[in-house]
């Protein structure tokens, strides 16, 4: 008779009930693309992020207390300190090896063009580098440097005659695509003439500078295998005091707070296994673009929090509107129930039970809904779908619980208040 | 022992005396009308007899139970053992079918059971329309579908309000038949009517006035007292 009743009341009030079904969907699906969204947003952000630069320098150890007591940077040559090109590989066989989205070594020198001082750089730029797992992995200046607009090229790895200018550079020497520029490294006698590929605007001091590949600044210095620093972009999870008491000194941590450290993506904590990894370096972190990254990623997923907690909200005050009119309008009905001798329980079983039935359907629409907002927003906001959780359907389910119930409550007290004499007589 | 017994039983709301000092006795097998002009409280009392209404103060006891002190859980029990209800506005579920709306009954009694329900309507004349819905039925159908299942449970009292005053001549008549042969089975009624002619049906009959029982005459003196006046 349950069922009956329960169907008769669906079937009899299929509109009223296709509309709270729909306030139910609407929540759903914005609950299900936010926290699908939220979920990945990480790496998306992060990814995205990237343009802010390389998070973290790595230089050679006794380098970095030069570049600390008299400002000397590493990879300028003039330290006398170098760390191994065959190291750099090495960095992606840490324990946080899949954060690390993009690194290149750097070996810079000062070289002279015509009458003029310039700085030239030698890195890599899309190297395929073969790790010593046997992966390969692409890196390099053109994935680490991802916001420069180049005109003409990027250079090939094995053209050891190209080169890439700096937009400030290539108007003070005039020089356009497919021109030579001669180029003398210091103490060397020949003078080595170089083919502009391509000339880059970055916004920063790199426009002075010309890049070219690593051998060739290698071999110009004799320093055959040798490099400045490794600049490195890896996602990081945002620094907290745990990171912070361990950026300043690691032994000072507990054996439980080491142990969440080095298995928390902390930028400190990355650095610190960089420099297990790559012999006589000290990883340093960029904390400006770190904590900024760190900032940008929380606030855009408390934004998205945000956003859900309101359209739960907003999708529970739907409901319970629908629904007080609902029960309004059935008053009798339900007097009637009462008068019959259903108990307060009956009643609100069979209610509940026709509100979670329409809830159901409502948050199996919105599940998929939510799922096609998501793919929208990705493909709007980081031009790449958005990867599907599992994990949300237990959240999702759990929302359509919570809208559901909180947008009852003041139908299903005014349920209990509801007195057969009072309804069954007009009152 | 008298099937309901009522001492001193008033019920006010706020500042507003519905009931003053009702006595009342009715006997097993009886049948009572309550008569009065509108205001004068039969519905509250009709109310609390039928459980669904506490008085504020008094004693009532139906049955041999004393039911002035109970829980509202209580009260829907008794309810749902002791009392069958009839309305004036039939209030039947509208998206349930003649036999389903008395199933609903047997339902929150015990269990329902589709033949004895069947059989209820068939007693009242409404076999072939069971499966009907209420939109698809007289109002004189309604209102015996109504009876149907307030006697689906076997109760000891039917409390009618006003069951004819939605009805037309014909169907009233109908209606009311079908009350006397329950009066003749043995079933005690007790029901609310502004119709002396109803009223003249009963075997007693009792005005009340400003919350209280005006006379407790004969019923054909009072019939006939209401009809003049």
């Amino acid at each position: 008779m349950f069922w009956e009743m329960l169907k008769g009341a669906l079937v009899r009030q299929s509109r009223k009930m296709f509309m709270v079904a729909l306030t139910i969907a609407l929540g759903v699906s914005l609950t299900t693309a936010m926290l699908n969204v939220m979920l990945d947003v990480g790496d998306k952000v992060n990814r995205e992020l990237k343009a802010y630069g390389a998070n973290i320098t790595v230089i050679p150890r006794a380098a970095s207390v030069l570049r600390d007591v008299y400002g000397i940077e590493a990879s300028s040559g003039k330290t006398g300190q170098y760390l191994q090109e065959a190291d750099v590989g090495k960095l992606k066989t840490i324990f946080w090896a899949n954060n690390i989205v993009a690194f290149s070594p750097l070996l810079e020198t000062k070289a002279t063009v015509g009458s003029d001082d310039i700085t030239v750089v030698g890195t890599w730029f899309n190297r395929q580098l073969e790790l010593p797992t046997g992966e390969v992995v692409a890196t390099g200046i053109k994935e680490l440097k991802s916001w420069w607009t180049v005109e003409g090229n990027w250079i090939n790895d094995a053209d050891i005659k190209g080169a890439m200018v700096g937009s400030t550079l290539a108007r003070k020497l005039n020089l356009r695509i497919g021109d030579s520029v001669e180029v003398a490294l210091p103490g060397g006698v020949q003078r080595e003439t170089l083919t502009v590929q391509g000339i880059f605007n970055s916004g920063g001091a790199e426009d002075d500078q010309i890049f070219v590949t690593l051998p060739f600044v290698q071999q110009g210095l004799n320093l055959p295998g040798k490099i400045g620093k490794i600049e490195v972009s890896a996602i990081t999870t945002p620094e907290n005091e745990l990171a912070r008491k361990a950026a300043h000194d690691p032994k000072s941590l507990s054996l439980k707070e080491w142990e969440t450290w080095y298995c928390t993506a902390y930028v400190s904590s990355i650095a610190y296994q960089i420099e297990e990894a790559v012999g006589d370096s000290r990883a340093k972190p960029v904390r400006q673009v770190a904590e900024s990254e760190g900032t940008i990623l929380q606030k855009t997923q408390l934004l998205m929090l945000l956003i859900t907690g309101l359209s739960l909200a907003g999708s529970a005050l739907g409901i319970s509107n629908l629904l007080m009119a609902n029960i309004m309008e059935r008053s009798r009905e339900f007097g009637l129930l009462k008068a019959l001798g259903a108990t307060d329980r009956d009643v609100l079983l069979l209610t509940l039970t026709e509100i979670m039935t329409t809830g159901l359907f409502g948050g199996i629409a919105g599940y998929f809904l939510g799922l096609g907002f998501a793919q929208i927003i990705g493909h709007n906001v980081f031009g790449t779908a958005v990867a599907i959780n599992a994990m949300v359907i237990p959240w999702v389910i759990i929302s359509v619980i919570l809208i559901t119930l909180v947008g009852s409550l003041p139908a299903m007290r005014m349920l209990l208040s509801l007195r057969p004499a009072a309804v069954l007589h007009g009152r | 022992m008298s099937l309901l017994e009522l001492h001193d039983v008033s019920m006010i709301y706020g500042s507003v005396k519905a009931l003053q000092g009702i006595d009342l006795t009715v006997e097993k097998g009886e049948w009572l009308a309550l008569m009065g002009p509108s205001g004068s409280g039969k519905t509250t009392l009709m109310n609390i007899i039928g459980c669904m209404d506490k008085a504020s103060t008094g004693s009532i006891v139906l049955d041999g139970v004393d039911f002035t002190d109970v829980t509202a859980g209580n009260l829907t029990m008794l309810r749902r053992d002791k009392i069958g209800l009839v309305f004036q506005q039939f209030h039947l579920i509208p998206y349930l079918t003649a036999v389903e709306n008395l199933m609903v009954a047997q339902y929150y009694h015990s269990m329902p059971d589709e033949q004895e329900a069947l059989l209820a309507l068939e007693r009242v004349g409404l076999k072939e329309r069971a499966r009907h819905l209420p939109s698809q039925l007289s109002g004189g159908e309604q209102q015996r579908v109504c009876i149907a299942r307030a006697l689906i449970n076997y109760p000891m009292l039917i409390l009618a309000d006003e069951p004819t005053g939605n009805l037309d001549e014909t169907n009233a008549k109908l209606v009311l038949e079908f009350f006397q042969q329950l009066h003749r089975e043995g079933h005690t009624i007790i029901m609310v009517t502004h119709d002396p002619k109803v009223a003249e049906l009963a075997e007693r009959c009792i005005v009340l006035e400003h919350g209280r029982i005006a006379n407790r005459k004969d019923r054909r003196i009072v019939c006939r007292e209401e009809e003049v006046s």
